[in-house]
């Protein structure tokens, strides 16, 4: 017996006795027996409570993790500050331990929450309406994709080279499904390009899909490419960063119909990759053709002001095969630490974070681009994430610049040349708020002489 | 308090107005301190026209208001640390806290999901040694943690079979799923770009032999189904269906929603099935956090395997000097590709590896027993205070949930299901699942878990009794219930008619 269950000799026996059979086993009669499993579980014995933790711990002690390292890795997710109290908000149990709310009247609190959310996301993001979340980044920009399909009928979506390498794989995993079929539109010196993008545009196309920041921290000029696209009538679909949206314009007010992305810069851990959220936000006329959950103000019975999931007929649980998606479970409680953490981020906050990680951004850039053997990749503006070029013969170069930097505590960013062939001496740089001028002084260093050791001349005697 | 209607018409938090975070705190006011500018400030860095003309309208609130604001809002939900919550096909059992704690570790929780995977081996051991537990629960060989909740994991399963199918050369183009599936099933159908094709019940609640017979055939891409079906019925018909749909080509899909009947008992390799979802949220217990978050790993055949989401984690016995000894492996030519970003879940993932972990074999075979033991004896109670207003809907026992049905009750009553469900709040209970699976009239699903005792069952029947002896005596109370609730019945269709979706600012 666990600690989980608590039948007693006493309780089996009155059990048994009501149900009328003589014993559990009997309970199982239904499952033939050539489909039963001889024997027990290939699994080791269970383990008392201080055993199992100490076991995780050990695992979790096997981790170099953002405390054990100074990181300026990000490439989609970001060591950003968790403050306090969204903690203590996400563990509580009144918000960690329900289920979907199904039963508004006693589901009223994190049904607001919900409607908070959702007026959050759409103030950064500019539009009208949001969900209330979905699993996470790729996956949002996969069903943003779908959902264009259902509005337009069109079958092509074109997604820039900017876009998130994970995101532009996922689009096409589900596009297979959905019989889209998915062109990318190559960078110029880190940007999105109008000519291609216009060159690729036809009356075909369903959507133009664009990252901003896109992947290598560049600003991207969404107004002049969401034109391009609504010429065509393709729907224009933003992938934002949340947190650069206090200094970034707002998708919505760029020509963007969609805006999705991954809501982990917002009060969720790191997690190795998950759980966090995705978000998606869209203008009015696409309300009833929005994926997952949406709360919705009315009145009950006596009139006072309430909260309930709404538009569930767009939802599998009610359309089944036409539905406009198959999404239930989603990332609630991920959204609620967002929420809770715009909130505690707040009107100004949000701007003045922005303009710290400009600043020290640009700080970063100028200082890493001056040492020997590094330079910029392009000179876009930039907010958080920036990509340099070093001078070190290529991927595998880059990769042993990461190595020399780990070893000095530093983990200097993301090699490029992983998922861009056409950067193999690409690294790609990060700076959150909880990176200071002075760790980014001691990142220097640490490139500085990770590049020179590098750069220098192998001796008369290698390879010999 | 079990047929409280308050005085006076309302409790005290039923006369506040809900007034959310953007109405609270004043112009000026934070939470949030920056940290001092350290570098040059240099003005321009983004120009005019990219930059935010007018800021987000986010609430400008100070942290105790920010705190009292949410926590008071919590004082607004039902949960399950509270309650009993017997809400059919959820599988709400109680969240250990030691998951929590092993989840919130620093290496665990601040681990960068690109770490070099030479400096995350602790992670990967994680995944790993997941992986292959989840393989033997599923009595299957190969295992991918990515898919992101059950939905999502359906998704890959039906993208796997096409790509099966497609590598072999054939096109096809229907799905099967049996009436009395999950929605999720036919509109993961749709999304993957098949046709639904309906498979009939049998008068026992089983998948229709016969009808399954006519319907599958060459054409036939994959048939999806829940074992222990949602009536909460093991399908004792289950070779002949693998065998049906084995010889005409088709996948079989196994729903892993009810995975928590079955474990110690029956594997659903062992039945046949090619592809697998595990609800980790459901069958391991991650808290469900009001809608998440989940995971929904898939376990395959090995003729599935090359099509597995990529990355995987892989393990190659240490060498001299070699490299690591946990790795991601991306080249995987035939793969179905990402599904999502990154590797998954992680945070689900220690938690179930703990819940594993602290059960063991004989752990998890106990817990479905009990799941099994406590359902039938609620059910037993339930048949004999309430049987002929609340009938079973299908055959006479059941495994770890079952369908009642309301339609007596509504005739003889007039109450409807959703009325008993809505009077069940003022009684300090969550109801079941209502109105699901469709092929009940009236239907109620209810599944205890095996982490209540017999005093919370037999206090549940108590309440359904006084429920319905209540409406013996006069129906309008329960027509008109809750009242004890923070808000009374709310108006769904005037909120559908009319969204207001966000908060006027």
């Amino acid at each position: 017996m666990s600690g989980y269950t608590g039948v007693t000799e006493q309780d089996l026996e009155l059990m048994l006795a009501a149900i009328g059979v003589d014993s559990v086993e009997q309970l199982f009669d239904a499952i033939p027996e050539a489909v039963r499993l001889k024997g027990p579980i290939g699994l080791p014995p269970g383990e008392p409570e201080q055993a199992v933790y100490a076991e995780l711990r050990r695992l979790a002690e096997r981790n170099v993790c953002t405390e054990d390292e100074l990181c300026f890795l990000g490439a989609g997710m970001y060591d950003h500050y968790v403050p306090a109290i969204v903690d203590m908000l996400m563990s509580r149990s009144e918000f960690l331990t329900p289920y979907t709310p199904y039963q508004p009247e006693v589901s009223q609190g994190g049904l607001q929450v919900m409607f908070e959310y959702q007026t959050a996301i759409s103030e950064l993001t500019g539009l009208p309406v949001s969900n209330a979340s979905v699993y996470e980044g790729p996956s949002a920009v996969g069903a943003a994709a779908y959902m264009a399909k259902l509005a337009n009928k069109r079958t092509r979506v074109i997604v820039s080279r900017g876009v998130h390498p994970d995101s532009r794989e996922t689009l096409r995993t589900l596009a297979v499904g959905y019989g889209t079929t998915v062109d990318e539109i190559p960078l110029t010196d880190g940007l999105t390009d109008l000519d291609p993008l216009r060159a690729a545009l036809n009356d075909d196309v369903s959507a133009v899909i664009v990252q901003q920041p896109n992947f290598l921290g560049t600003v991207e000029e969404i107004e002049a490419l969401a034109a391009a696209a609504h010429e065509h009538g393709a729907l224009m679909i933003v992938v934002a960063d949340p947190l650069t949206l206090g200094v970034l314009e707002a998708p919505g007010n760029q020509g963007a119909d969609v805006c999705v992305g991954e809501g982990q810069t917002l009060g969720n851990r790191l997690d190795f990759g998950g759980p966090s959220f995705g978000f998606f936000a869209a203008t009015e006329k696409h309300l009833r053709s929005m994926p997952g959950r949406i709360a919705g103000e009315t009145t009950d019975a006596d009139g006072r002001r309430g909260f309930v999931l709404t538009l569930q007929t767009r939802e599998q649980h009610i359309r089944r095969e036409r539905a406009t998606s198959n999404i239930c479970t989603s990332q609630a409680l991920n959204a609620l630490g967002g929420a809770v953490y715009l909130s505690w981020l707040g009107r100004r906050g949000i701007e003045e974070l922005g303009e710290l990680m400009l600043q020290r951004t640009h700080y970063a850039r100028e200082t890493l681009s001056a040492l020997q053997g590094v330079d910029r990749l392009h000179d876009w503006p930039v907010v958080r994430e920036f990509a340099l070029r070093l001078d070190v013969g290529g991927l595998d170069g880059v990769n042993r610049v990461l190595d020399r930097c780990a070893a000095a505590g530093v983990n200097a960013g993301y090699a490029l040349g992983r998922s861009y062939a056409e950067y193999p001496d690409g690294l790609l740089v990060a700076i959150t708020e909880q990176r200071s001028r002075a760790d980014i002084d001691r990142f220097a260093a640490v490139l500085e002489e990770a590049v020179a050791a590098e750069r220098a001349p192998a001796p008369a005697w290698a390879g010999a | 308090m079990s047929d409280a209607i308050p005085e006076g018409g309302a409790t005290a938090q039923q006369r506040e107005r809900a007034t959310t975070i953007f109405e609270k705190g004043a112009p000026g006011r934070r939470a949030f301190v920056a940290p001092q500018l350290d570098v040059p400030r240099v003005d321009g860095l983004i120009p005019d026209r990219l930059r935010r003309a007018e800021g987000p309208r986010l609430p400008e609130a100070t942290e105790p208001e920010i705190v009292r604001h949410y926590v008071n809002l919590s004082k607004r939900n039902f949960d399950l640390d509270s309650g009993f919550y017997p809400l059919g096909s959820c599988t709400m059992k109680h969240n250990p806290r030691l998951h929590e704690r092993v989840a919130g570790l620093p290496g665990h929780a601040r681990l960068h999901p690109l770490q070099d995977p030479r400096r995350a081996q602790g992670a990967l051991e994680l995944m790993y040694a997941l992986q292959c537990a989840l393989g033997e629960i599923a009595g299957l060989p190969h295992v991918s943690l990515q898919p992101s909740a059950g939905s999502h994991g359906e998704l890959a399963g039906v993208l796997l079979t096409r790509a099966f199918h497609e590598d072999r050369g054939e096109q096809r183009h229907k799905v099967l799923t049996p009436d009395s599936a999950h929605g999720t099933n036919p509109a993961t159908v749709t999304m993957a770009g098949y046709e639904v094709v309906k498979v009939s019940l049998d008068a026992d609640g089983g998948v229709d032999v016969e009808d399954l017979r006519a319907k599958a055939d060459r054409d036939t891409a994959c048939l999806m189904l829940t074992n222990p079906s949602t009536l909460g019925i093991f399908d004792p018909n289950i070779e002949e269906i693998a065998e049906i749909v084995h010889a005409v080509g088709a996948t079989l899909y196994y729903d892993g929603a009810n995975l928590n009947a079955i474990m110690g008992y029956s594997r659903p390799g062992d039945m046949g099935f090619d592809i697998v979802h595990f609800n980790l949220h459901k069958t391991f217990t991650q808290p469900h956090g009001g809608g998440g978050p989940g995971a929904g790993p898939i376990a395959v055949s090995e003729r599935i395997e090359p099509y597995l989401p990529r990355p995987q984690v892989v393990f190659t016995p240490p060498s001299n000097g070699g490299g690591p000894i946990f790795d991601l492996d991306y080249d995987r030519p035939k793969s179905i590709g990402k599904l999502r970003g990154f590797q998954g879940n992680y945070g689900v993932f220690v938690r179930t590896y703990a819940y594993i972990r602290s059960l063991g074999a004989e752990g998890l075979k106990d817990i479905s027993e009990v799941a099994v033991l406590n359902a039938n004896y609620l059910l037993a109670r339930l048949r004999d205070e309430v049987g002929e207003l609340l009938p079973l809907a299908f055959g006479e026992r059941c495994m770890h949930e079952f369908v009642l049905s309301g339609a007596p009750m509504k005739k003889q009553l007039g109450i409807r299901t959703l009325d008993l469900a809505k009077r069940l709040l003022d009684h300090g209970m969550h109801p079941p699942t209502v109105y699901f699976p469709l092929v009940v009239d009236e239907a109620l699903l209810i599944e205890p878990t095996e982490t209540e005792t017999r005093e919370t069952l037999d206090q549940f029947v108590e309440a359904i009794a006084a429920i319905v002896r209540e409406a013996a005596e006069d129906p309008e109370i329960a027509r008109n219930a809750p009242y004890t609730t923070p808000v009374r019945r709310l108006d769904e269709a005037g909120a559908a008619k009319r969204p207001v979706v966000r908060q006027a600012l």
